[in-house]
């Protein structure tokens, strides 16, 4: 298997040109997403367990609240949110605006730092 | 089970957001000319939502305990790295059992703490093999909490609490620098925590 980094790499380039099947992952850089996950997101979450927030591998195309074992916020569970590029990154902007009486006390205010880590969430390796 | 949505009742909440328009408790009494329900609604609601965020953060310390211990029975930490580990630890317990009394203070439910266990399989302890990787594995929850509390602080209404958050960050960044210091790595360069 190619390394990480190569994989990665792949993925931008072809994710410039394609459309996945939930959305399109434009603009973000998953390598630089990928250490912005690591700094930011990982005292919550990681990709394949649940702990303070739920695991995060396959996020794309997934209903929120559907992280088995994990113990959402009602309104979350209740929202009918699919999670896509747009989906993600109006949650990153605002979690509480986008669904009200949710958990998340976090928010990304950078539009490229969100693209970033949504290219991440959207790469192969956390697939 | 999960039920279908047309068999969940629509609550008032929901009826609110139908239409894709959102009107909070306090909207809603301000449009019915009562801005002392709508105020004190308001804050109710900042109150629960500050709750929630310091939930987050006892979850956090709750993980940070449990995650000394699982390093000090690891058997891998020689005597002087043990009594900071333990030192450690005993801030994280001044840091839960503050959040507690916040809590309690907001009429909350604390989150639940989790077996020693579940804490276990869900920081894949079972890598660490040295040292080396214990100080690497709590440097790197320490430093992920520095991140978290300054990413909570602008969450908080009240703003006693946005500096209790950054105390706790304070703590955890001493912790962070010892940490990292013990595994010889550089100085962590300016303005480094929080991005």
């Amino acid at each position: 298997m190619r390394p990480a980094p190569f994989r990665v790499a792949a993925f931008c380039a072809i994710t410039a040109a394609l459309t996945t099947a939930h959305g399109a992952v434009r603009g973000g850089d998953a390598q630089r997403g990928e250490a912005l996950y690591d700094s930011r997101c990982t005292a919550c979450h990681s990709l394949d367990h649940s702990r303070i927030g739920p695991a995060h591998r396959g996020v794309f195309g997934r209903r929120a609240g559907r992280v088995t074992g994990f113990d959402y916020s009602p309104a979350l569970r209740r929202s009918h949110v699919v999670w896509n590029v747009k989906s993600l990154d109006r949650w990153l902007t605002n979690p509480e605006l986008f669904i009200p009486g949710q958990k998340m006390g976090y928010s990304v205010p950078d539009a490229q730092d969100r693209a970033d880590i949504v290219a991440f969430l959207g790469s192969p390796d956390a697939r | 089970m999960i039920k279908s949505s047309r068999s969940v009742t629509v609550s008032r909440r929901d009826a609110l957001f139908a239409g894709g328009v959102a009107l909070s408790g306090a909207t809603v009494a301000l449009l019915a000319g009562r801005p002392a329900l709508a105020a004190q609604h308001a804050a109710s609601q900042s109150a629960q939502k500050d709750a929630s965020v310091i939930n987050t953060a006892l979850a956090l310390e709750y993980e940070g305990i449990n995650a000394y211990t699982l390093g000090a029975q690891s058997n891998l930490l020689e005597k002087p790295v043990l009594a900071i580990a333990v030192k450690f630890q005993d801030d994280h317990k001044v840091h839960r059992d503050r959040l507690l009394a916040v809590l309690k203070t907001l009429g909350a439910t604390p989150v639940r703490e989790k077996s020693l266990a579940e804490y276990a399989e869900e920081l894949e302890v079972n890598k660490l093999k040295t040292q080396a990787d214990v100080l690497n594995f709590a440097a790197g929850l320490e430093r992920g909490a520095v991140n978290a509390y300054l990413g909570i602080i602008p969450s908080f209404a009240d703003h006693a609490l946005a500096k209790l958050a950054g105390q706790l960050a304070s703590d955890e960044t001493v912790h962070f620098a010892i940490l990292n210091q013990a595994l010889g790595r550089p100085l962590p360069e300016a303005m480094s925590f929080g991005v």
